[in-house]
């Protein structure tokens, strides 16, 4: 086990810079998870990380050692490929043992630990199978397998849920999140998928344009977004964004937009003071927007004409439309609202988001 | 209905076109020479093994036939063998001149040996070469590699990359990656660009007859040439060398006719 420490890391391709400047520090046994759009950067770091890409800039430490100049055998650590990257000419117990073999050593070892990780896994009946005899989740298994048979200092995982349908991918992710918590390794995983890293992540790294935007434990990371760009993504449906204009009356600040007005809460008040007369951003969660009680305050509702109604089973969502904006609302399945009626949605000042329209950074 | 007559009756005439001086060969190998001579020329033979048995026993065809096995056999390991070192390569890292690379391999593949001629003669005199197998299958190679890297590096490209990472992960070098992962992928690709060398080696003439003047150690092709002496034309021992030379091939291609087809259009629709 080990902690892994990326200083300052970047990688360009051609004149298109992938990853830029980003470091983090992993701490010893745990789970990190990587999130972000396509393109951000996520599998590039972790490629440079496992040495499968060359880095253009900064360190990388594997426990105390600096692994830049390593090749991939050398740095122990185990991967698992999006597609399974299984080999297809061996049999599930080769797959599994090669890694041993490669590395010398002896066979009752060998034996012993596929075994082992073929029990936690649930694979012992297909030691004999070749891959394509299998379905994606044994695939899954298997590739998982090889890599936890190796007792590495640093498992990487890259995107290794993506190709499951999605009853399967819910199964695996808990399967995950136990290895974990039962093998106490340090893990790097990377993934598009929020719903993954909020559930897997003891802390998660949001990326996007190649640059880690925010690094936190993923409730912090939920409630308190650093910028616009982790507010939207994080968190599904995304966060709503609205345009308003800070204006203050009779000493109290406010945003207002056609329709909706919100009065600022006193603690956020002396942050937001300065953009009086300026725009803001404002960003409310469906979560944060209930169906009004009659007769609730203008201050903490507005009035909105129902789009499209999905409901959920649990709770229904709805697409509304207020002036120019829309907006999703994740309101209780008891809701009756229906296409083209209106209805009051209410929200709680102090849940809303602020960001500055030009930098898009949260005014906090 | 019509239109699947045509094309059934078009194709017959087409291979009866192309096959025509093949079988007719066949068939005056199994005449008796007395049929071969007839004026008008008789088509059916009367099955003759005659000719069969000078070319085996006057004519010295097993040894020409053993000559073509070595060199052809010794070409294509050492085709392989290099080239696939270098088609892992193109196919695998990230050079910047990779593609002009393959396509200058695709330009000299075509190049007319008779371009060459010279300066191969001349290399090899100097070296001491000339009638030697190791002479000709040195100048084999240097013409199979450019068609052997190009298909080969077209199967290659065709593996799933990520399973060469995870064993480079796993502990391999890539040397390791190459003969323990890629090789046994490969294999299919790999035994298609060997019969296409083998079948290129087995039928070259030109350089044969430049650099095997001895004729102990002369290939199929030239030696049949040769047959003709100063005062004979043995027409009958030739035609039944050539059907014997034919045959291994005929062979193989019927075999791995599907595969061939394959390292023939390698790169025409990826790569």
């Amino acid at each position: 086990m080990a902690q892994v420490v990326l200083e300052k890391l970047s990688k360009a391709f051609g004149g298109v810079d992938a990853v830029k400047d980003a470091s983090l520090i992993v701490q010893d046994r745990e789970f990190m998870v990587l999130v972000g759009p396509s393109g951000c950067g996520k599998s590039t770091t972790l490629r440079m990380i496992a040495g499968l890409e060359e880095i253009t800039s900064g360190k990388i430490f594997i426990g105390e050692r600096l692994v830049n100049e390593l090749p991939p055998r050398d740095r122990d650590i185990a991967m698992v490929f999006q597609n399974y990257a299984l080999y297809p000419h061996k049999t599930v117990f080769q797959n599994m043992a090669f890694g041993l073999k490669m590395r010398k050593f002896p066979r009752g070892e060998i034996e012993k630990r596929v075994r082992e990780a073929a029990e936690i896994l649930g694979i012992q009946d297909l030691l004999e199978r070749k891959p394509r005899q299998l379905s994606g989740g044994q695939r899954q298994r298997v590739a998982v397998g090889r890599a936890i048979v190796r007792h590495p200092r640093v498992f990487l995982f890259d995107e290794p849920l993506s190709n499951l349908d999605a009853k399967l991918r819910v199964q695996m992710r808990v399967e995950l999140k136990r290895l974990h918590d039962r093998l106490q390794s340090t893990v790097i995983y990377v993934t598009h998928d929020q719903v993954e890293a909020m559930t897997l992540g003891d802390r998660i790294a949001g990326m996007k344009d190649g640059s880690i935007q925010q690094i936190g434990e993923p409730l912090e990371v939920y409630s308190r977004p650093r910028n616009k760009f982790v507010a939207g993504f994080i968190g599904s449906p995304a966060m709503n964004f609205i345009d308003a204009s800070m204006a203050e009356v009779h000493g109290e600040l406010y945003a207002e937009t056609n329709g909706i007005r919100v009065t600022i809460p006193a603690d956020r008040s002396r942050r937001l003071a300065s953009y009086r007369a300026q725009k803001v951003t404002l960003g409310i969660r469906p979560e944060d927007l209930h169906e009004a009680h009659p007769g609730s305050s203008g201050k903490v509702s507005f009035e909105t004409v129902v789009e499209v109604v999905e409901p959920l089973g649990s709770e229904i969502l709805l697409d509304v439309r207020v002036g120019q904006q829309s907006l999703v609302a994740r309101v209780n399945s008891s809701c009756r609202a229906r296409h083209h009626e209106k209805i009051r949605l209410a929200f709680v000042p102090e849940r809303i988001h602020f960001f500055d329209p030009q930098t898009e950074q949260a005014i906090i | 209905m019509k239109r699947k007559t045509f094309f059934l009756f078009s194709s017959i005439a087409i291979g009866c076109f192309s096959l025509l001086p093949f079988l007719w060969f066949v068939l005056t190998s199994w005449k008796t020479p007395s049929e071969i001579e007839a004026i008008p020329p008789q088509i059916i033979p009367s099955f003759y093994w005659g000719f069969y048995r000078s070319a085996l026993e006057q004519y010295g065809l097993l040894r020409y036939m053993g000559n073509s096995v070595i060199v052809a056999g010794a070409t294509t390991l050492f085709t392989i063998a290099i080239g696939s070192l270098a088609a892992y390569a193109l196919a695998r890292f990230r050079l910047s001149w990779t593609r002009f690379y393959l396509m200058l391999l695709l330009a000299i593949s075509m190049f007319p040996q008779i371009a060459v001629a010279g300066p191969v003669w001349r290399i090899l005199n100097y070296l001491n070469w000339l009638n030697s197998y190791h002479g000709v299958i040195a100048a084999y190679i240097t013409l199979s590699l450019p068609m052997g890297i190009w298909i080969m590096t077209t199967f290659f490209k065709e593996l799933p990359y990520e399973v060469e990472e995870a064993a480079l992960v796993d502990g391999c070098t890539r040397l390791q990656v190459l003969w323990k992962v890629v090789l046994p992928l490969a294999a299919p690709g790999l035994f298609t660009a060997a019969i296409l060398i083998f079948i290129h080696a087995w039928n070259e003439f030109f350089f044969a007859l430049l650099i095997l003047t001895n004729p102990t150690l002369q290939t199929l092709p030239v030696g049949i040439a040769l047959f003709p002496g100063e005062y004979t034309m043995p027409w009958g021992e030739i035609a039944a060398a050539s059907t014997m030379a034919t045959l291994p091939l005929v062979f193989l291609t019927l075999l791995f006719q599907r595969r061939i087809v394959r390292g023939l259009s390698a790169g025409a629709v990826k790569g």
